[in-house]
Order: structure tokens, then C-alpha cells, then sequence
């Protein structure tokens, strides 16, 4: 079972008590982006097997969204941040 | 003597050998250097594909190779729900024409599948789902597929275990029901296809992962494989929820996102339930195989995974609410549970057909709901493979629909339940 620490609330949460929203750091591009582009930005992902960035949200306690970084075979959290923060451990992997 | 046929006078026969007379059903061959087209991922679309690229085309020269053992994937994991009551006209063209195949696999392949029609009954539980599955039925209609609704007196006598008492949480109203739909023994139609194919000379090679391409212009020339390279002319690809990876090592991105499903069995015993059962208002379905075990799973664990295996929170969502909907079946104990890696797609609609690279084509996305389109996915794919074209059938599927913004959302119009 997922369990995340909330970093808003400081509450520790099982999956059941979170919202998974995807993939982390998929801005919005211009709209004057070519349609392979904007293709790209709505549909297309990573998914990587292993290390993954992804956005989660403390649906049942505090509602914030924020980021977390895990492993996909694992499922071991390596890192949880707020979106105004920086990573350390997204940026050794990125 | 060696039989090769499998037959009531072939199994009285090696009776009398004492059972000692029966070829392997398909060789162990090692790779050659080359081959006219490679086959990627030896599940049960890769398997059909290898089958009908064989047989309806001529192709010979056909290596189908498999990271681990065929069947190992989703294939072998599923819990052989197969039904045809799409919405779209595009998905129930592919998916009854998949059923229609099934139908008569077993003669095809002289291999027993094990299909059994027993009807799969979707129950409505308040008037807003009797007129979703109204209006699915008018689809259905339209499609030529078949499907009825059946009102409460005729649901308690089909589901003779099912709580319709004025305490269940999910009160029925009726079912939707499709007659044709049932299950098939899945591991049969990985070995039925691979057992054909070997026997049309497809080379059929496991514990043989591939690991790179290599590409000239926008053309494979060679696949790198754990057993060496190997040449082709074309490559197919089906490796479901390893399909980001793949096409990663071929210079392309997918759609989709990989998550896993899960589903768990219990202990075997007599027959008591003879349809599949599924309640919308939990996502959990339920039937029992012919050996006497309860085959139980529910909605998809929403975010991403590779793990191949179950958690609790979903085993104890869907143990909840199977003995909601049978309070006997509280009884029983778990036997076994497991999950499988699935490719997710934004509209719940599989990816067919070409890819950025000129000669390697694709077969994906089937998500939760596959097993069912296996013998359409493979003629799909043996179709692009043979003629470098694209199946009428597979047309509205193309990779190119989410630039084209066409997609073929069954995931909101039919709910997709595998
Ligand atoms: C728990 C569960 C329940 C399900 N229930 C149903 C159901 O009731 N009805 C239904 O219709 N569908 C169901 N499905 C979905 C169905 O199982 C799949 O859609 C279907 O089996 C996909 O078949 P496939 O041949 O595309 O993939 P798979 O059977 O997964 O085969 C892909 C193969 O590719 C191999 N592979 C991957 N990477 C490589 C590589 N690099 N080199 C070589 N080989 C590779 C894998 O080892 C694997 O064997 C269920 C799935 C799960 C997990
Ligand atoms: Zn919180």
C-alpha cells in the first residue's frame, strides 16, 4: 500500500486517502504550437518503468495537490514536495 | 508413432500408451540470423498474429520472440471475461468480429478453448443506469450485436445466491445481458495459437527479450535481442503494458500510461454460479470457473505501476463488495491473487496499425480489456505485417487519431469494464 506524507498537512495518508493526477511538470505550451506539439502535451507521457515524478492530491484531508517522485516497480516513495519547492531528488534524476 | 491431431481417437489412442506418445506441442527452436518479419511479445495478440500472418498470408519466415515464457503477461493473468457490447460502431465491428472468431477457434486451432457462453449480465442498479443500458441496447441494435434486458424476477433466477433483499446496498432493478458473452480458459488460447503457428513453421522463441533496434533512415534493419541480433524485413509489435519502452527504443512516444489490474481467485468449490456478474456501482465482477474457483476483480489501480502484482486496498474493495452482492460467498477463502502490468489509454480504445517507423507496426492499448480482441487484434496486425497497409476494420484505431482529434472514447461511452 502507498502511504504519502502529506506536505501541507503533515498527515501521513494510505493511496485510498490520496487523488494520483499523472505526470508532474507538463506545462501548457502556447496555443500557436504545432499540432504535434500540442498532440504531445495532451496526450503523450513518459510512463517510465522505474523513477517517476508524478502530481498527487490529499483528496480526503487537506485537498492541496503536490509532487511526489517514485519508483513504478517499487512503489517506493523517494521523495514529496510542494509545488513552490524544489526537488533534490528530481533534479538528480532529471 | 507420434500424433500430432489432437482427437477423441488420438487421446484413446495414446491412452493405451500409456500417454507417452505426445509431441511437445510446439518446438524449442533457437534463433536464425534472419527472418521476412519479427513478432515482438508472445502474448495472445502476438501469438494470433504469428497465426494468422502464417496461414492467411503465406508468410513463413516469422520469428515471434518473448521475454519470458508465452502467456506469462497479461494474457495468462486475465480473468477471460469475453463479451462484444460495445457502443461505437468502429469497436463493435473489432470486438464481435473477435467473438465471432472465438466462436469457432477451437475447430481452427484444434486446440480446446474451453469457451463457455454462459451470458454476462451487467446489473442496473437505479433507473439512470436502465436507461444507459437502454440506450446501449438501441446501440447495440444499430451494430447488429446482441444484447437484451432482463427485469429483477429473471435476474434472482439466474443469480439464485444474490442478495436481493431489502438490505442490499445495491438494489437491482434489472440486467443487461449479453447471452454470447462468457469465458474462455485462457491459457488455452495462448497455447492453441502458438501450437498452430509452430505448426505453420513460425519459429516461436522465449526467455528471448528484445532490447534495442537498430535503424536505418526511418526503417529497422536488425532487433537486438538477448540472444543476439536478428534481420527482418518487418516488426510487429505487442507487448501491452511494456509498449512506452518498446517504442522508446524505436524513437517514438505512446499515448499511454501502464498501471496495473488486479484480480485474485478462491477456493474451489461446487458450482454455484453459472453467468458473469458485474455491478456498476462498485466496478466488481465475479464468475466462477469450470474448475470451482471464484474468479473476482474490480476497477484498475489508478496510478501508474509496473509492479505485476496486488495491494490490499483492492483486494479489500472487491472482497467487500462480492460478499455484498453474494453474503455467502463470506464463506470462502482467498486462494490466490495477483495484478498485471496494463496499457491505459486516454479513450479506452486499442492503438493499431503504423508507427513513425516506416515497417514497424503496432498492436496496443487494449488495457483492461483485451483478451476478449485477441483473435481481431492478431488479424489486424498479421494484416499490416503481410500488405504493409492498414485493415479497414483497423482504420479509425490509427496512432494518428489523437493528433486528428478523433478518438473512439469507449471509455465514456460503453464504460469500459475489461
Ligand atoms: C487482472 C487482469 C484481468 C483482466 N481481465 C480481462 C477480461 O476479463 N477480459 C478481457 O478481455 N481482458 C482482460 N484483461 C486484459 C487482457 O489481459 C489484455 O488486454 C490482453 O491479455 C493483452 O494481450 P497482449 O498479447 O497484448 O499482452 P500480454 O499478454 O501482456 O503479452 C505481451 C507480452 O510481451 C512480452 N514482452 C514485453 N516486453 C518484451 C520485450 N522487450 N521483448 C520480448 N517480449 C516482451 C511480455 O513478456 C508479454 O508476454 C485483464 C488483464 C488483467 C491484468
Ligand atoms: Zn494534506
Amino acid at each position: 500500500m502507498i502511504l504519502i506524507r502529506c506536505p501541507y498537512c503533515g498527515e501521513l495518508r494510505t493511496e485510498d486517502e490520496l487523488t494520483y493526477g499523472g505526470e508532474a511538470n507538463i506545462a501548457r505550451p502556447a496555443e500557436t504550437v504545432s499540432d504535434e506539439a500540442w498532440t504531445d502535451y495532451l496526450f503523450m507521457r513518459t510512463n517510465p518503468k522505474g523513477i517517476h515524478q508524478e502530481q498527487w492530491c490529499c483528496s480526503a484531508g487537506c485537498g492541496q495537490w503536490f509532487k511526489v517522485v517514485r519508483d513504478t516497480v517499487s512503489h517506493r516513495i523517494l521523495d514529496v514536495w510542494k509545488f513552490e519547492e524544489v526537488s533534490q531528488a528530481a533534479e538528480e534524476v532529471a | 508413432m507420434k500424433i500430432r491431431q489432437y482427437s477423441l481417437r488420438a487421446l484413446a489412442l495414446c491412452a493405451l500408451q500409456g500417454h507417452r506418445d505426445w509431441p511437445p506441442a510446439w518446438r524449442t527452436p533457437q534463433p536464425k540470423s534472419s527472418y521476412d518479419v519479427v513478432i515482438v511479445g508472445g502474448g495472445g495478440h502476438g501469438l494470433a498474429t504469428a497465426f494468422y500472418l502464417a496461414k492467411h498470408h503465406g508468410v513463413t519466415r516469422i520469428a515471434l520472440l518473448e521475454k519470458g515464457w508465452i502467456g506469462g503477461g497479461n494474457t495468462g493473468r486475465n480473468t477471460t471475461n469475453v463479451r462484444s457490447d460495445y457502443l461505437f460502431p468502429e469497436s463493435a465491428a473489432i470486438y464481435d468480429l473477435a467473438l465471432r472468431l472465438y466462436e469457432d477457434l477451437a475447430r481452427e486451432l484444434n486446440f480446446n478453448i474451453m469457451l463457455s457462453q454462459r451470458g454476462w449480465l451487467t446489473l442496473i442498479h437505479n433507473q439512470h443506469q436502465m436507461e444507459l443500458a437502454a440506450h446501449k441496447l438501441n446501440w447495440l441494435k444499430c451494430n447488429g450485436v446482441d444484447g437484451e434486458i432482463i427485469d429483477r424476477a429473471v435476474v434472482r433466477g439466474m443469480l439464485p445466491h444474490f442478495n436481493m433483499g431489502r438490505d442490499a446496498r445495491n438494489p437491482v432493478l434489472g440486467a443487461f445481458l449479453q447471452r454470447r458473452g462468457g469465458t474462455i480458459r485462457h491459457d488455452a488460447v495462448a497455447w492453441g495459437y502458438a501450437r498452430a503457428a509452430d505448426r505453420l513453421g513460425v519459429d516461436i522463441i522465449q526467455n528471448c527479450e528484445v532490447v534495442g533496434f537498430e535503424k536505418s533512415a526511418d526503417k529497422i534493419t536488425s532487433v537486438h535481442t538477448t540472444h543476439g541480433r536478428i534481420h527482418c524485413e518487418r516488426v510487429g509489435m505487442a507487448v501491452a503494458g511494456q509498449s512506452t519502452a518498446l517504442a522508446a527504443m524505436a524513437g517514438f512516444r505512446l499515448p499511454l500510461t501502464t498501471h496495473t489490474l488486479q484480480a485474485m481467485v478462491s477456493e474451489p468449490i461446487r458450482p454455484v454460479l453459472n453467468h458473469v456478474v458485474i455491478s456498476p456501482a462498485t466496478g466488481v465482477y465475479v464468475n466462477q470457473t469450470q474448475k470451482g474457483e471464484l474468479v473476482m476483480g474490480g476497477m484498475l489501480d489508478l496510478y501508474q505501476s509496473y509492479a505485476q502484482r496486488g495491494n490490499f486496498p483492492t483486494i479489500e474493495k472487491v472482497l467487500s463488495a462480492v460478499v455484498e452482492m453474494f453474503p455467502s460467498f463470506g464463506q470462502l477463502r482467498l486462494m490466490r491473487h495477483w495484478g498485471g502490468a496494463v496499457d491505459i489509454v486516454p479513450d479506452s480504445s486499442p492503438i493499431l496499425g503504423p508507427t513513425p517507423v516506416r515497417n514497424l507496426f503496432i498492436n496496443c492499448g487494449w488495457g483492461t480489456g483485451g483478451f476478449k480482441a485477441i483473435p481481431a487484434g492478431g488479424l489486424m496486425l498479421a494484416h499490416s505485417l503481410a500488405t504493409g497497409s492498414t485493415h479497414p476494420m483497423a482504420q479509425p484505431f490509427g496512432l494518428d487519431r489523437f493528433r486528428s482529434n478523433r478518438l473512439v472514447d469507449e471509455g465514456a461511452a460503453a464504460g469500459i469494464a475489461h
